[in-house]
């Protein structure tokens, strides 16, 4: 870092509502070991407000590209919407190392509540085309989804599982300032 | 409360439906377990035969009276370290459509008996498998009879009487939290 150059460490402040036309969640997992699987939500909502970061997503807006695998989703041997509708992060810090960003806090799937540590990058702000504040946040993090209860698997015919434990989860979020 | 009691045997003195009938008798008050008894008349399933809103009558039938239940108590006998062709047909019938099937969402138990030594648990396994894909709430708690013939010979004991009220219990909790949970 030259002597001109400033690290930024500050989160932004204000109110920031995620947008989610130009937002996704999703997750992957290895699928028959060979290959990695990812879907999305598409109803989610998020904000970060007073240097925290909270969201949440609708189990029932699963999206994958076969019902019947939507469908399997939404049941016990998965997410159980019936019972737990909503998936949800909750931030306890964000740390920023200029376009580095780290936020520990707590994940909720299928009633239970873990620690997760996310990692990623912040840009901006930037001013939008109609005179709006936006800054971006694309955040990763891995969870083993045994930890949340979400066990459903199958044995393969030649051994090993269908579906791996750790699922990569991602969050591409483009906030706007209120 | 009502639990819908399928055996997936069909025989006349079928081991499995009289582990129903004695788990109907024990049921607490309150709690009626009525056994359903078309299984043999259930079409094989052929997706030809499988129109929205005109499935065969009888299918439609079994999955009214599914619908009607609050849980399910299926007792299963193990044909080749697996479960009956007459019983995953019903359950393939009854997933059609899957989004819509009766049996989502709703407590299921799974008993099961065999004149063998391990009383049909790979059958139970796979019966609890294939509800899981329909997306029933399937219970672990279950009741597995060993040397089925000689164990039922002079009726159900009180030692398997209790443990085929635990398994009612069981649902009958499962059903109110379950209420409970879409009360709130």
């Amino acid at each position: 870092m030259s002597a001109t150059e400033q690290q930024i460490t500050s989160i932004p402040t204000g109110t920031w509502s995620v947008d989610p036309v130009h937002s996704n969640v999703g997750f992957a997992v290895k699928h028959n070991t060979v290959m990695t699987f990812q879907g999305s939500f598409g109803e989610f909502s998020g904000k970060l407000a007073d240097g925290r970061l909270e969201g949440t997503a609708k189990v029932a807006s699963v999206e994958v590209d076969d019902e019947n695998l939507a469908g399997h989703l939404q049941t016990p041997d998965f997410f159980d919407a019936e019972q737990f509708p909503e998936l949800r992060f909750v931030s306890s810090t964000i740390e920023r190392d200029n376009d580095r960003i780290s936020i520990a806090g707590e994940l909720t799937i299928k009633g239970t509540t873990a620690p997760v540590e996310l990692a990623g990058t912040i840009s901006g702000p930037v001013t939008d085309g109609y005179g709006g504040e936006r800054i971006g946040i694309d955040l990763q993090t891995t969870i083993n989804r045994n930890d949340y209860s979400v066990s459903w698997n199958a044995d393969l015919p030649g051994g090993g599982v269908t579906l791996a434990d750790d699922v990569v989860i991602t969050a591409n979020l483009e906030l706007v300032q209120a | 409360m009502q639990i819908l009691g399928i055996s997936g045997s069909l025989r006349a003195g079928s081991h499995n439906s009289d582990l129903l009938q004695a788990a109907a008798a024990a049921a607490p008050d309150g709690v009626d377990l009525v056994l359903y008894d078309g299984l043999k008349e259930i079409p094989p399933y052929d997706a030809d035969d499988d129109i929205p809103g005109d499935q065969p009558l009888v299918v439609q039938q079994f999955k009214e009276a599914l619908d009607a239940a609050d849980a399910i108590l299926i007792a299963t006998p193990e044909y080749n370290s697996s479960i009956p062709g007459v019983l995953k047909n019903a359950l393939d019938w009854a997933s059609r459509p899957l989004v819509d099937s009766p049996v989502r969402n709703k407590p299921v138990a799974v008993l099961s008996s065999s004149t063998g030594m391990f009383g049909g648990v790979w059958a139970a396994a796979e019966t609890r498998k294939v509800l899981g894909a329909l997306g029933a709430r399937t219970l672990e708690d279950t009741v597995a009879v060993a040397k089925a013939d000689e164990r039922l010979e002079d009726g159900v004991d009180a030692a398997l009487l209790a443990e085929l009220r635990a398994v009612v219990d069981a649902l009958a909790a499962a059903v109110a939290a379950r209420e409970a949970t879409l009360a709130a």
